[in-house]
């Protein structure tokens, strides 16, 4: 009995720095609709800087409470400040645009910190004066998880009363129903704004400080907490403090007692519940339905046009190179050329259902880690040729995009991307640890391709085929009447029901057709790596494709394919160079504020238009 | 009310509430073949409630609604389009990142049930139906330009090309002037009424403009508060005292209290619906 009541109180105690954290993400929310990444990453800067000023002024109880709110101030301070430097510049670029800005902040401030703290773990003090343990039905419980429990409410009633009795709340609650009419009734928008973020990455910050006693301060915090934040925001209600503190306190308890019962799979249970919540109150638990948002103002994307005489040429111009390329180059450039080609279809799969159906995934890598799996396994226990796995493996991959995808296309927007993301982490668990059949985080290693395919020069002929092939049809069924019905329901749902098309079973179609592709791509991968790990399936792989797709420019068809040959080129050059993280955050945060419309977009504004058939605008 | 043997739309005991609003109640009406039928009303009195349920975007209390003798009510939009009822909205809804003809092109294909076709391009299917239709709503000089970046009054147009592409019975116009020049609505109205004509196609339509439901309508209904309260030619209706103490308010100032705030809650309750 004392043991239980003590893992209940244990859970409350680290539900509440995931509250103070998953608050911040919510108000930030709520208030610019920006689902900020980087949202972990002012945490642990909350947690260094505590370290640092606590080491610094070791002397009596004032000095480490003292240095953990110094520390949250600051973090407040960094996050209004990257708000006013770069966000201000994007509040009108689209949502996922937004979203890759704030992963580039992330790239940045690890490496930051790398350069500053140093990549080894560090072990912050005990708080003074509550370093000690009280025994509860003969169970000893930290003297500082109880007092964790207690600040958890604190804050709660403290964000309660700022809402709800001052006038800056109320401006707050106002922007979070209604935006714009806030700004027509004459409030500075902007300095709401940075407000906002000020007090969201101080919620953070005070999260990462108040956990330098209980845990030690590592480069990995950022990325940690920002998956479990997002889970509480979305089982809380984005925009809901008191969805967040609820859905923390969900999770906390989850954790203490679920690693009793199923210690392997405390990860999945945690996206399990994400899925159910979502599917039954897609608005999280104590969430609102969103107001329907108004009619983009903006200019919609202009129509497809079928490329023109010069961009035919250059299509044309393009493939001859490629085939010609094994007769000038090395090895070396055709191993590259083949993971250009591979990711080139990865991130045009997503792409479809991304830029012609609106729907971004946040979790494509499952899919093009099912196909990967998918061909390993097959080869591994059926002994399949290379050739029976190309067709089944995407088939495996799309079959997993049609039963992940029917919840998906239940919801749209942030809780779309969210929900997908826990499906491709549910996949990427059960793969991480299953270790008989998957071998967990040692892989599945040598799988080759047919001995007719394994020489580098024709396995590279092969990806060409196979991934050339797949773009073309992806751009086929683009151009034909299937991906026209896709843009249509992006467009207008209202108008596509009215001319008698099931949008939602379209969709779904559409999303495991996008997932049968992606598996395409990992398959051929596989093969050309003769391995496969968890790492395919993960959170960074799928921001992957979204990087590519935005870089290279959602509106352009062309855009997946420069996109994904820029990141693979960008990250192979630079990954050789000390924190090239930095760089490639750099780089992506340039992009974004430079070229809204990413590189190929971009380009096709250079151009003469009669070379591309675009219709000129006035 | 017209006594009518067999005719296209029966409405029988119409019903819907939003919380102790009567939006629409026990309206029943019958609607002819090739006829030109206007549903007028002061704001709040039901009239897009009414469309809604017409259409199955929302589902009534009670009542029954028939098209040539087949119950429409529990069906979906998208079914009652298949049965050949098109629809225009009050706020246009077209697909701004295509062309004119192509968004024509995409009621065609989904009248032909072609949504799923992989392979030829969708320009390729069906333009010359396309072509053919936007010629008839005076919009064939405008086909390849962008939904997006047309005026309104030709959006208008393109919907009522839309609206005709699966070879309607029966037109369902939801203010289809709302938004226009007042010689633009005379003109689209004179467009709408030559097109029905000559394809025999019965319209129900709601309107505010006096001038365009006198003009081209064969019959007109009023709606007060959720009731019909006159029924019959322009001329009658527009004699009848009654629709003039609606419409004039009875000598009475402004603001009379006979329009109480609740009704006005029922139209953003059936407006929201188009959101």
């Amino acid at each position: 009995m004392g043991f239980y009541f003590a893992q209940f109180l244990t859970g409350l105690a680290s539900a509440a720095s995931l509250f103070l954290v998953a608050s911040g993400l919510s108000i930030i929310f709520g208030v610019t609709r920006i689902v900020n990444f980087a949202h972990g990453s002012f945490y642990m800067l909350g947690a260094y800087l505590a370290y640092t000023l606590v080491d610094a002024w070791q002397a009596g109880p004032f000095g480490f409470w003292g240095a953990v709110i110094i520390a949250a101030v600051a973090v407040g301070f960094i996050g209004a400040a990257i708000e006013f430097l770069l966000l201000r510049r994007i509040y009108h670029a689209p949502e996922m645009f937004q979203l890759v800005a704030t992963f580039g902040v992330v790239l940045v401030i690890q490496d930051l910190t790398l350069m500053i703290w140093g990549a080894e773990d560090l072990v912050g003090p005990r708080a003074p004066g509550l370093d000690g343990a009280v025994e509860i039905f003969g169970e000893l419980v930290p003297e500082y998880d109880l007092a964790l429990i207690v600040l958890g409410p604190a804050v709660l009633g403290g964000l309660w009363l700022l809402f709800n009795r001052t006038r800056w709340g109320t401006l707050v609650r106002a922007a979070t129903q209604d935006r714009e009419m806030v700004g027509a009734l004459g409030v500075n928008q902007s300095w709401l704004f940075t407000g906002v973020f000020f007090l969201g990455s101080l919620l953070a910050g005070l999260g990462g400080a108040l956990q330098v006693p209980r845990e030690a301060v590592s480069l990995l915090m950022d990325l940690n907490i920002i998956a479990e934040a997002f889970v509480v925001v979305v089982i809380g209600g984005m925009g809901s403090i008191p969805g967040a503190f609820l859905a923390a306190v969900l999770l906390g308890e989850m954790n203490a007692f679920g690693i009793l019962i199923f210690p392997q799979i405390t990860l999945v249970m945690m996206f399990l519940v994400m899925a159910v919540v979502l599917v039954v109150r897609p608005w999280g638990l104590l969430g609102k339905a969103e107001a329907a948002a108004r009619p983009p103002s903006g200019a919609a994307e202009p129509p497809l046009r079928v490329a023109g005489g010069m961009m035919r040429w250059l299509a044309m111009g393009g493939l001859a190179v490629l085939l010609l390329l094994p007769f000038l180059t090395d090895e070396f450039t055709l191993v590259l050329l083949i993971d250009i080609m591979v990711f080139a279809l990865f991130a045009a799969s997503l792409h479809f259902i991304m830029g012609a159906g609106g729907m971004v995934s946040f979790g494509h890598a499952a899919y093009f880690g099912l196909g990967a799996y998918g061909a390993a396994l097959l080869i591994k226990f059926l002994s399949m040729p290379m050739e029976l796995t190309l067709i089944l493996a995407p088939v495996i991959a799309g079959i997993g995009a049609l039963a992940f995808g029917w919840f998906c296309v239940r919801l749209s927007g942030v809780y779309l991307a969210m929900l997908s993301m826990a499906f491709a982490q549910i996949a990427w668990s059960v793969v991480f640890q299953w270790y008989e059949v998957t071998g967990g985080d040692d892989g599945l290693l040598g799988i080759w391709p047919s001995e007719w395919a394994s020489d580098k020069t024709v396995f590279y002929y092969l990806t060409i085929a196979v991934c050339g092939g797949g773009i073309w049809a992806l751009r086929r069924i683009l151009f034909a009447p299937f991906g026209y019905t896709l843009r249509a329901g992006r467009d207008s749902a209202l108008r596509v029901d009215a001319i008698g098309i099931d949008l939602r079973r379209h969709q779904w179609f559409s999303f495991a057709l996008a997932g049968m592709f992606a598996g395409i791509a990992g398959t051929i991968y596989v093969f050309s790596k003769g391995s496969v790990f968890p790492d395919e399936m993960s959170i960074p792989r799928s921001v992957d494709g979204l990087i590519m797709v935005l870089l290279g420019g959602v509106q352009t068809v062309a855009g997946p394919v420069v996109g994904a040959a820029s990141l693979t080129l960008l990250e192979d050059f630079i990954s050789r160079l000390d924190y090239w993280r930095m760089m490639l955050g750099a780089v992506v945060i340039a992009i974004v504020v430079a070229a809204p419309q990413g590189i190929a977009g971009a380009f096709l504004q250079l151009i003469p238009a009669r070379w591309t058939g675009r219709e000129e605008t006035a | 009310m017209t006594n009518v043997s067999n005719p296209v739309l029966a409405v029988r005991g119409l019903s819907k509430s939003f919380g102790g609003v009567h939006a629409v109640a026990d309206v029943n009406f019958f609607l002819d073949a090739g006829e030109l039928l206007a549903l007028i009303g002061p704001n709040g009195a039901g009239k897009t409630t009414c469309f809604n349920m017409l259409n199955g975007q929302l589902p009534p209390d009670a009542g029954s609604v028939k098209l040539q003798g087949r119950e429409l009510v529990g069906m979906t939009p998208r079914q009652v389009w298949r049965l050949g009822v098109g629809r225009t909205f009050q706020i246009t809804a077209t697909f701004a990142s295509m062309t004119v003809r192509e968004n024509v092109q995409m009621a065609l294909i989904s009248h032909h049930k072609r949504i799923r076709a992989l392979w030829r391009r969708t320009g390729d299917h069906y333009a010359d139906e396309a072509l053919a239709l936007l010629d008839r709503v005076g919009m064939a000089e405008q086909a390849e330009r962008a939904c997006g970046v047309l005026a309104y009054g030709d959006l208008k147009r393109v919907e009522l090309a839309v609206a005709l592409a699966n070879e309607p019975q029966l037109l369902l116009m939801d203010e289809p002037t709302a938004g226009m020049a007042p010689q633009e609505r005379i003109d689209l109205m004179a467009l709408t009424a030559g097109i029905v004509r000559e394809r025999s196609i019965s319209v129900l339509f709601t309107e505010h403009d006096m001038d365009v439901v006198f003009a081209h309508s064969d019959r007109v209904m009023v709606l007060n508060r959720g009731e019909l309260v006159a029924e019959g030619s322009p001329a009658a209706v527009r004699a009848d005292p009654l629709v003039q103490e609606i419409y004039l308010g009875a000598g009475s100032t402004f603001g009379s209290d006979e329009q109480p705030a609740a009704t006005t809650t029922a139209d953003a309750a059936a407006g929201g619906t188009h959101a």
